[in-house]
């Protein structure tokens, strides 16, 4: 087996909910190479977000993970006390998460955001090793050093969030963990964002996660992808293979939903809609809206089979 | 006849000297229902044209007539013709629910304020229909609350209000701009199902143009508050003439094996300059001329113009009137 950073093993997390358990991250395992990158991608409430949330164990209340387990090179996440897992967190895994550009601090100068966050690492700079330090990551992020002076809403939307990678890399994470970091930029500052992230991960030589709905930034972005339906991971393959042969019928209608530039008509969504993961259908989740759907699949959960090395599905059909 | 909607000469600049848009003209006739796309990033002006026409705020130049009559200055009477014609479906669905009344509410006040039906009954059985029409099932919404539901099909019963009335034209600014990329076709979809079924028309607003290509059969596409480039969609698409539009096409990430994303581009570092080509600074075809004079819209064929100097050649359009490009 090919070497690992982190590997996620039948990880579940569950939300405590009047009418019963909800299960929004059902026995999900995935593994990542150092380097690779790789896509979570589904619609929304398919739970990707949760699952970025809980490999870095930060589920809230009614939130809670019931099982399964984070690897980070050979150190096992669920072992690890309160303050080493804030340690971890940043220095480890670092997670750009959505809409993080408007959760910079409007009050805080950029250069004392990235100083707070070295500082709560127990790297504690000051007066010119600190300026030293934040001009060189906004320069990896691609950003002029008079922006450590400035206020985040003197920045535009594309600023913003560089200068939120910037904070994700001042520790050289191993894994940087990314929750649809573009979606709140137009395309033309989406591809300059993008490009200077997949730099700065190469730079860095950290792995990443980009979790997200858009199957066409996938498809330009990741290595591998892994595509989420209620809860479940239904599909890993390499991008090339995902695209060209999807074996899920769900990731084929996720891929045909996209708008095409070559050719018009033909645009068409998933009928139906993504189940209330507290009445998930029984069988195969997607049934209801499968085309392909048989007896089987209304009755029997299909389980997760590898598919070769770098690939798995979870249907009865492939 | 007068027009359904003739904008003339219409600028709109804000308190504090902020230009939102230059001046446009635009006719739009009620036996030529057309699909138009307003394509741009946040700040080109495609809200403000949107809110212009909708008579939501007052230009500074020009102006927008609805039948003939100033929108600025319309009797108590025309105003509900207009308010009956024109719908409007937004961004944001959550800020037209009133969270304490059921989203019934915003599907029987237009039965009622334009008495639509003669009796409950009738009007329940309308109210279906529009929902039908968009893909839900009314005993799935009705008598819900507005948390109840998804983004998406807040979104959806705001474009079967938007039917109900049969209206001459639907401003959609970014009405998919909340859901998942299968949703978003699926209401695209019915939006256009809308246009040709009951030749309605439709200005579909969004910085979206993929979406815009597959739905809509003319695209203005605006930058920095003036048209950069107008026609049909398959001449804008398939063979941009505008640097702006050119940069726009290929940033869109497409579900492809080949990585047409390489290498690594910079934001452009020059400030906008103050006089000329608004797109100058972030240009790679930028000349000394194209810093000192604004190019006006050269019309290259009867259905495409860009405001580009690399088409000087082509006769210029003394006005913008877009109408004259559009399908």
């Amino acid at each position: 087996m090919s070497e690992t950073i982190l590997r996620v093993e039948r990880l579940r997390v569950a939300y405590d909910h009047p009418r019963g358990v909800v299960r929004a991250v059902d026995d999900v395992s995935f593994s990542l190479r150092p380097h690779e990158r790789f896509g979570l991608a589904g619609e929304s409430g398919s739970g990707k977000s949760t699952m970025a949330l809980a490999i870095l164990r930060m589920i809230k209340r009614p939130g809670r993970i019931e099982g399964g387990e984070v690897w980070l090179g050979d150190t096992a996440l669920s072992g690890l006390d309160t303050d080493r897992m804030r340690a971890l967190r940043l220095a480890g895994i670092a997670m750009v998460p959505q809409g993080s550009m408007n959760s910079l601090n409007p009050v805080v100068r950029i250069r004392d955001q990235i100083g707070d966050a070295l500082a709560d690492h127990g790297v504690g700079l000051k007066g010119r090793a600190l300026a030293e330090r934040v001009r060189d990551l906004l320069a990896q992020v691609g950003l002029p050093p008079d922006v450590a002076r400035k206020y985040p809403h003197e920045l535009s939307g594309g600023m913003k969030q560089r200068a939120c990678i910037a904070i994700a890399i001042c520790l050289r994470p191993k894994v940087i963990i990314a929750d649809e970091p573009t979606s709140a930029l137009d395309v033309v500052v989406q591809k300059q964002v993008m490009q200077t992230l997949g730099r700065v991960q190469q730079d860095l030589g950290a792995a990443i996660i980009l979790v997200g709905h858009d199957m066409g930034l996938m498809a330009q972005f990741v290595d591998r992808l892994g595509i989420m339906y209620a809860g479940r991971l239904v599909e890993v393959a390499p991008i090339r293979d995902i695209i060209t042969a999807p074996r899920h019928p769900y990731t084929r209608m996720l891929i045909e939903s996209l708008p095409s530039l070559e050719q018009r008509g033909g645009l068409r969504g998933i009928p139906g809609l993504a189940p209330l993961l507290r009445e998930l259908p029984p069988g195969c989740a997607f049934h209801p809206r499968c085309p392909a759907a048989t007896e089987r699949c209304r009755s029997e959960k299909p389980a997760v089979r590898a598919m070769g090395e770098d690939a798995t599905v979870a249907c009865h059909l492939a | 006849m007068s027009a359904l909607i003739d904008l003339h000469d219409v600028g709109k600049t804000f308190a504090g000297g902020k230009v939102a848009l230059e001046k446009v003209s635009l006719t739009l006739t009620a036996d030529q229902p057309r699909f138009i796309a307003v394509v741009g990033e946040s700040g080109s002006g495609k809200t403000t044209l949107a809110r212009l026409l909708l008579g939501m705020i007052a230009p500074t130049t020009g102006t927008v007539r609805y039948q003939g009559d100033d929108l600025q200055r319309l009797s108590a009477a025309r105003r509900r013709d207009f308010r009956h014609d024109v719908q409007a479906v937004f961004q944001d669905p959550y800020e037209v629910y009133n969270p304490f009344y059921r989203v019934d509410h915003v599907l029987t006040m237009p039965v009622r304020k334009f008495r639509l039906a003669r009796s409950r009954a009738e009007g329940r059985a309308l109210i279906e229909t529009a929902l039908r029409s968009v893909g839900l099932r009314p005993e799935e919404i009705l008598g819900r609350y507005p948390h109840q539901l998804s983004g998406g099909q807040r979104q959806r019963i705001m474009v079967a209000r938007a039917l109900l009335l049969k209206p001459k034209l639907i401003v959609a600014d970014e009405p998919v701009s909340m859901v998942d990329a299968s949703l978003r076709a699926t209401i695209l979809t019915s939006l256009r199902r809308l246009h040709e079924e009951m030749g309605i028309s439709i200005l579909y607003i969004t910085h979206d143009l993929a979406t815009a290509y597959q739905v809509a059969d003319s695209i203005i596409v605006l930058y920095r508050a003036a048209v950069a480039e107008a026609g049909h969609v398959e001449r804008v698409v398939k063979a941009p003439l505008h640097p702006y539009t050119q940069l726009l096409i290929g940033s869109i990430p497409r579900v492809s094996t080949e990585r047409d994303w390489v290498g690594e581009e910079r934001p452009a570092g020059r400030a906008p300059s103050e006089t000329g080509c608004r797109f100058a600074d972030r240009c790679p075809s930028a000349t000394e001329h194209c810093l000192l004079q604004t190019p006006p819209l050269f019309r290259v064929a009867d259905d495409h113009a860009s405001a580009c100097f690399l088409q000087r050649n082509a006769p210029a359009m003394t006005d913008a009137q877009l109408s004259s490009l559009l399908a």
